[in-house]
Parts: C-alpha cells; sequence; structure tokens
C-alpha cells in the first residue's frame, strides 16, 4: 500500500503534466498548420507561429 | 497533403484573368486593426503547396517597406500579414511577381473557432481521465480487493469529476436543448447514460461495493467527443476552403466626388447619386446608369448571359456584373442593400425548402431508439423486482446496467464517422461539403436540374473553325487579341498556333465597346466587331473580323466551351436514373445547343432567378428530390429552394454560401462523384446501425439477465465502437475519369456501370 501512496500521485501528476503541455501547445499556435511545421523544419530559419491577434503586437523578427 | 489539389488553380484562371487585384483602398479597407498603427491583412494564395512556397513568399513579403511580419500557412493556403503605415505595402503584387495568385480573405480574419478550441480541450481532458480510470480498472479487473479496491473506486471517481464537468457539458447542454425543445436527439440517451453510470458507482464505492463504471462512462465521453471533434474539423475545413475562395462582389468603389476628389468608400456607405468610377475588370458595386465611357460587360454570373453586353452612356448596370474593356463612370441608382443582389438575398429567404424539414437521419433513429431503451431498462426493473422480491436494490443496479450498455457509443459513432471518412474523400476529389445533412439528402435525390452558363459551360467563349485561317493570320490575331480583356480576345488569344513568331507593332490600343487597333508600318489592323474593323468591306457586316485597312482579312466564330466531363457526368447520372433539366437566364439558342450536346431534353431558356426557384418548388411539390447545380447569383434562389445543391467554385459568393456543396475543379464530373460517395456513405451508414443494433441484441439479454460486470461493459462497448469506425473507413476513394482519354470522354467508358457496382 505504502508504494501506491507513492506512484498513483505520480502518475496522475505526469498525466497532468502531459495534458497541461498539450493545452499549452494548442493556446500558442503550435496546432494551426500541421503541414506546414513538417516542412518548415527543413529551413534554416528561426520562425515561430504568429501570435494570436488579441495578446500584444508581435516582435518584429523578420529575419 | 502537399500538391493534394491540383486543378483547384486552373478552374479559377479565367476569374483571375478577367479581374483585377484589389487596390490599396480595398487592401486598407479588408485589414484588421490590431492596435498601436499595426494591422492585419489575410490573404489566400491556393498555390501554396510546399515548403520553398513558405519561404518564397516569407521573404519576399518581408523585404517589403512597412511589412513587420509574413506568415504562410500551409494547411489553409493562407498568408497573415501584419504591417504598418498609412497605405499598405504592394502585398499582392508582390505575391503575384513570384507567380502565385492571392486574394483577400474575409473568413481567417474572424476570431479564432472557439467550438474547436473547447471540443479539443473537452478530448484532452476526457482522454487524460479516461487513460488514468482505465489504468485503476484493470488493477480492479485482475483481483483488486477491499481497502484497495474501494481507495481505486475513490480516486476513479474524482478524476471523473472534472471530465464529467468539463467534457460531459456539451453533451449536457445539446441534450437539454433538444428536451426544452420537445425533441430527442442522440444526446439525450448518452447524457443519461453517464450521469445514471456515475451515479451508481459513486453509490456502489461508497457502500464498498464491488462493481463501479467510471471507466464506462469516461470512455464513452471519451470516443464520443473525437467523433464530434473529427466532425466539426471536416464542416470548419470546408468553410474555410470556401471562404478562402476569390471574392467576387467588391468590398467597395472609388467615389468621385463633386469637388474632383477620389474616395474609396465601402459597399455600405455607397448612396444612390453618388458617382463611382468602374475600372475596367472590377465589377460593378451597385445597380446603377452609366454617365460616361463606353465598355462590354459579362452579365453571365448576374442573369445567365454567355455573350458579353456592349454598354454605353445612359445604359443601366447591374450590380455583379464585371466591366470588361474600358473604364466606366456610373452614376449609382440603389444603395448595396437595395441592388440585385439583395433582390436575390430576399428570394433566397423565401426559398429556405428542403433543407429545413430535413430531419437527419441520426435524430431520427434516436427517437426511435431512446423510447425502447428506456423501456427495456423500466421492464428490466419491474421485472427484477419482481423476481427478487422487491430488492429495489439489486433490480436498479441491473435497469442501470442495461442503460450503460446500450449507451449508444457505436450509435454515436455509427453516422458522424462515416460522414467525416466520406467528407475527407470528397476534399481529396477537390469537393467540399458543408455538413453531414448534405451528404444525406444528396443519397436520396431523383432529379439533377443544372443551370447553363457557368457550370455545364465554362461561360468562356472558344473560337470554333481556326483551321481554315492561315496560321500567319492566326498569329497576328492572336498578338492583336493578347492586348484585350475581353473574353472573346482572351480566347483569340489562347489559341495562337505553336511556331509562328508574333508580329511585333508600333502601336495598340483597345477601342471600348469595339475591339483592339494595332499599327504596324504604317498598315492598320482592327480585331473587333465587323462594322467598326471592316466599314469598307461589304462581305463583313457581322460577328468578329480581323481587318487591314478596313478590309476584313478573317472572320472567327465563337462557341461556348462545355466544362470539362460535362458530357459524361450526364451520361453517368441519366444511366442511374435520374432525371436531368436544364434552365438557364440565357438566350434561347444558346440553350438549346447545350442542351443537344448533352442530350438533355429538358430545357428552359430565358428564365428569370424566380423562375429557377419556382420550377424547383413545383419539383418538390410533386414529391420529387432535386440536386440544383448553378453558379450565378441568379441561381441563389434555386439553390436555397431545392432539395441539396451544389456549385463550382467559379460561383459567385452568395451562390457559394447558398450551395451544400462546392466543387473547386473544372471537371462536372464532380456532380456524379459527389453523389456516388454520398450513396456509398448512406449505405455504409446503414450497415453501421446494423452493426450496433447486432451489438445491442446480443449485449442487451446479457445485461437484462444481470451478468453485466464493469469488465464486459468496456470490452462490448469499445470493441462495438473501434468496430464501427473500421467499417466506415472502408470507404475508398470514388475513381474519376481518365485524364488520358479526356479528348473524346465518351469512348473513355467510364462505365456508369463501374459506379453502380463499386464495393
Amino acid at each position: 500500500m505504502t508504494n501506491l501512496a507513492i506512484l498513483i500521485p505520480v502518475a496522475l501528476l505526469l498525466g497532468a503534466a502531459g495534458l497541461a503541455a498539450f493545452l499549452w501547445a494548442l493556446r500558442s499556435g503550435q496546432y494551426e498548420d500541421l503541414d506546414g511545421a513538417a516542412e518548415r523544419v527543413l529551413y534554416d530559419d528561426e520562425t515561430r507561429p504568429l501570435p494570436p491577434a488579441d495578446d500584444e503586437p508581435a516582435h518584429p523578427h523578420r529575419d | 497533403m502537399s500538391c493534394c489539389a491540383p486543378g483547384t488553380e486552373a478552374a479559377l484562371d479565367r476569374a483571375a484573368a478577367l479581374t483585377a487585384g484589389p487596390s490599396p483602398e480595398e487592401v486598407r479597407l479588408a485589414s484588421r486593426d490590431l492596435g498601436d498603427g499595426l494591422r492585419q491583412t489575410d490573404l489566400s494564395v491556393p498555390g501554396i503547396h510546399c515548403g520553398a512556397c513558405i519561404q518564397a513568399i516569407e521573404s519576399a513579403l518581408a523585404r517589403l517597406d512597412g511589412v513587420v511580419h509574413a506568415r504562410v500557412n500551409l494547411s489553409s493556403r493562407r498568408v497573415s500579414v501584419r504591417w504598418r503605415g498609412d497605405a499598405p505595402p504592394p502585398i499582392v503584387p508582390a505575391i503575384n511577381a513570384l507567380g502565385y495568385e492571392a486574394h483577400l480573405d474575409d473568413g481567417a480574419g474572424e476570431a479564432r473557432d472557439e467550438t474547436l478550441a473547447e471540443l479539443i480541450r473537452a478530448v484532452a481532458v476526457s482522454g487524460f481521465a479516461a487513460g488514468n480510470i482505465m489504468l485503476l480498472s484493470v488493477s480492479v479487473w485482475s483481483g483488486a480487493q477491499d481497502a484497495t479496491r474501494d481507495l481505486f473506486h475513490w480516486i476513479s471517481a474524482l478524476i471523473a469529476v472534472p471530465a464529467l464537468v468539463f467534457a460531459g457539458r456539451i453533451f449536457y447542454r445539446s441534450a437539454f436543448q433538444a428536451l426544452r425543445h420537445g425533441r430527442m436527439n442522440m444526446d439525450v440517451p448518452i447524457a443519461l447514460g453517464v450521469s445514471l453510470a456515475y451515479g451508481l458507482s459513486l453509490y456502489e464505492t461508497i457502500n464498498h461495493g464491488q462493481h463501479a463504471y467510471f471507466d464506462a462512462a469516461v470512455s464513452l465521453l471519451f470516443f464520443l467527443l473525437i467523433g464530434r471533434t473529427l466532425d466539426h474539423v471536416m464542416r470548419e475545413r470546408t468553410r474555410v476552403a470556401v471562404s478562402g475562395l476569390a471574392r467576387l462582389a467588391p468590398r467597395g468603389a472609388l467615389v468621385l466626388g463633386d469637388d474632383g476628389t477620389r474616395s474609396y468608400l465601402p459597399l455600405g456607405e455607397i448612396e444612390p447619386g453618388m458617382r463611382l468610377m468602374i475600372a475596367a475588370g472590377e465589377r460593378i458595386p451597385v445597380d446603377g446608369r452609366v454617365v460616361a465611357g463606353s465598355s462590354e460587360l459579362d452579365c453571365a454570373l448576374v442573369t445567365g448571359e454567355s455573350a458579353p453586353q456592349p454598354i454605353a452612356r445612359d445604359g443601366a448596370v447591374r450590380a455583379g456584373t464585371l466591366n470588361l474593356t474600358g473604364p466606366l463612370t456610373v452614376e449609382a441608382e440603389a444603395a448595396a442593400k437595395d441592388s440585385f443582389l439583395a433582390e436575390m438575398l430576399r428570394l433566397m429567404e423565401a426559398a429556405e425548402g428542403g433543407r429545413a424539414r430535413y430531419r437527419r437521419i441520426a435524430d431520427r433513429a434516436s427517437a426511435l431508439y431512446s423510447p425502447v431503451v428506456h423501456l427495456t431498462a423500466l421492464l428490466t426493473f419491474a421485472g427484477w423486482m419482481v423476481a427478487s422480491g422487491g430488492d429495489w436494490h439489486q433490480s436498479l443496479t441491473i435497469a442501470i446496467a442495461v442503460l450503460i450498455i446500450t449507451c449508444p457509443c457505436a450509435l454515436g459513432l455509427a453516422v458522424p464517422i462515416v460522414q467525416v471518412v466520406a467528407a475527407r474523400r470528397l476534399f481529396e476529389s477537390g469537393i467540399m461539403v458543408k455538413d453531414g445533412s448534405a451528404m444525406e439528402r444528396l443519397a436520396e435525390i431523383d432529379t439533377v436540374v443544372f443551370d447553363k452558363t457557368g457550370t455545364l459551360t465554362l461561360g468562356a467563349p472558344r473560337p470554333v473553325g481556326l483551321d481554315a485561317v492561315k496560321p500567319r493570320v492566326r498569329a497576328l490575331t492572336a498578338a492583336i487579341a493578347a492586348h484585350s480583356r475581353h473574353p472573346l480576345s482572351q480566347a483569340l488569344a489562347a489559341a495562337a498556333p505553336a511556331g509562328v513568331p508574333a508580329p511585333a507593332f508600333s502601336s495598340v490600343r483597345e477601342v471600348p465597346g469595339y475591339g483592339v487597333e494595332a499599327e504596324q508600318d504604317g498598315i492598320v489592323y482592327r480585331l473587333g466587331r465587323a462594322e467598326w474593323a471592316a466599314p469598307d468591306d461589304p462581305a463583313a457586316r457581322d460577328g468578329t473580323v480581323l481587318a487591314r485597312d478596313g478590309m476584313a482579312l478573317a472572320r472567327f466564330d465563337f462557341e461556348d466551351r462545355l466544362r470539362r466531363d460535362a458530357r459524361t457526368a450526364v451520361e453517368t447520372l441519366q444511366a442511374e436514373g435520374l432525371a436531368i433539366e436544364l434552365i438557364s437566364g440565357d438566350r434561347e439558342e444558346a440553350v438549346r445547343s447545350a442542351g443537344a450536346a448533352l442530350a438533355i431534353d429538358a430545357a428552359t431558356a430565358r428564365a428569370l432567378p424566380g423562375d429557377k426557384a419556382s420550377r424547383l418548388d413545383s419539383l418538390a411539390r410533386q414529391g420529387h428530390r432535386a440536386l440544383m447545380v448553378g453558379d450565378g447569383l441568379n441561381d441563389a434562389p434555386a439553390l436555397a429552394a431545392a432539395h441539396v445543391s451544389m456549385a463550382p467554385a467559379t460561383a459567385a459568393d452568395i451562390g457559394r454560401n447558398a450551395a451544400d456543396f462546392v466543387f473547386l475543379r473544372e471537371s462536372l464530373y464532380a456532380v456524379p462523384q459527389a453523389l456516388d460517395i454520398a450513396r456509398r456513405a448512406g449505405r455504409l451508414v446503414r450497415q453501421n446501425f446494423a452493426l450496433a443494433i447486432g451489438y445491442n441484441v446480443i449485449a442487451v439479454p446479457i445485461a437484462v439477465l444481470g451478468h453485466v460486470t464493469p469488465l464486459i461493459a468496456a470490452v462490448a462497448m469499445s470493441l462495438s465502437s473501434l468496430i464501427v469506425v473500421a467499417n466506415a473507413m472502408r470507404l475508398r476513394p470514388a475513381r474519376a475519369p481518365q485524364r488520358a482519354a479526356a479528348a473524346d470522354s465518351r469512348a473513355e467508358g467510364v462505365a456508369p456501370g463501374r459506379l453502380a457496382t463499386a464495393p
């Protein structure tokens, strides 16, 4: 029983961490363009998804 | 996904060739203000298909002055550009210079899809809960006893709470809505089953019972939410794809002030009496009267007339027509809301026909299913009360087990999963479907009504009998014609003979309403109306001629070109036993010749928009279910009145919005293809229902007899869902006619029979 008391919270915590990571990725626009992401990995430029319009304006990074 | 839709661009080429790009004022008007002087413009660029496109467009746009950020979305083929400054940077010309077509996109400007975000969050939460509860349940099934079992049940109960509240509310909301309106939908038994399963399990847990159904309740939500999310993604993808098509209605117009100033006003602010400047290649924004200039109008989208109409001073112009050759100044006679377009919208509202009355198959099934299930559970309870001599706890437990095991997991997936797979297949063929009910309605049709101009034909003329003209003269004609936007000129320019060098001219000018005049070494060539081009030639009185110094060199005749595979499509539909009709606003002889070419007997010419809609109404009253295929503004009321409707991508905006299906490619074979997929999807849906019912026939007796344990429930429900999903995947892509033999589509044997016997 004692090892269960550790293992179950750990299992739940890991699951919750995965859930949180997924929700964060969703919110930050990483699922907006899956085909594009697959192509962009082939190019060197450092690019990131367009931040949502209601957030603060994008930092200019044109290169 | 890359290169997945070849031909998408080809179908739109004609529209692009005739229409001028958006003016800077229009770009500014269509952009969104993000605050801080920053504006965002969204463009749809259908030609984007690979990583190199992303690189080329993003780096070209980033070099423009004023552009802060440019981002290509490969999945939706869109470009978002953020810029600063008073005038927008030349975004569209920059993209055009790279060889891509681009048009302003309003669809992407809307707020993000909140429903999808909610659905995905719900899937994530219920997936997390289902996984963890299942983990604990497996331990219980494999023999966890007493305190350990109780502990696991309690943890499961806790994990299930957020899933039920967060993911379950989607079903509760929908079930509540249905019940409040006195209707029944699939969500009512789902919501009831899940709630009862949770309540019973909680009761069992408190009383140290052996069986808890937390896993069943939560994994049911998880599976159903996956189906629902896929369904939503499918509809959203269609909406985005359709909204990304080139907008044909203008956003505004250049208004000429009394003091000679010019300002670009949005459509809503144009009032009667204002004078508007309409350049060649622009669409007329509102009904009005020409006060200066002469030109020709392409009315194909508005009235269905295929031949361009000459227009001069005092001529009346209708909103939506395309100004072809010369600049016009038009005095507005009606505001946009009172123009031709608005009249069409009123007709459409009046026509809202078949689809409002149609009840989806899933709703009909659940209306039958729910009473049966609930009655069975009630009878089980009564039966066990009698059999066990009034042991209400045992009777209730078994009755609830019946409800849980019959909870329509497979039934809830049976329809959406098939429709998602079918929509995917249609999408691969360049056909967009608005929702699943459209597919169900399409499978029922017995009549197909076609519009002519722009639907059966391309609305683009093609010169005939060119072989009789010498190659040198054809090259000369093509070189002159290349200087005009007029559809006849474009057709002649496209028919330039290969291998003959194009002659050079010292000057070329277009005379709006008449033709093109070119000068070469003192010789004046004129290409255009006979009476203007060859006034000295008594033999040339009408038609289109090429003349040298007033004497005709060659005369050109044109015919409207049939859409690719039009004949195959019509033959296939006829072979399926469908009645075919043709109803057009065009002239008698043009309609008759198109009808003859396609072997359509029932052809009506000179139909007004109201006539088309009332024809579909009368078909519906006679008990027919008609598919309307049309593209024009004048077809929009008929598209709304039809049982189900289809429009090509080149259709007018409101036509595309009214239609249930939009096909992107040029080939008319999309119509039989969509019908084929819809019918096979209908068969698979019925098979899935049969599977779901078969599952219940086996599972319900076990439940009624009281032998269901949580393990059996979990296995049975997952298995039945998987079988239903696997069955849906059997929907294979429909076969399109082979392109190799496209020259004679009759000979290729696209076999109506093959479609009919497809698996």
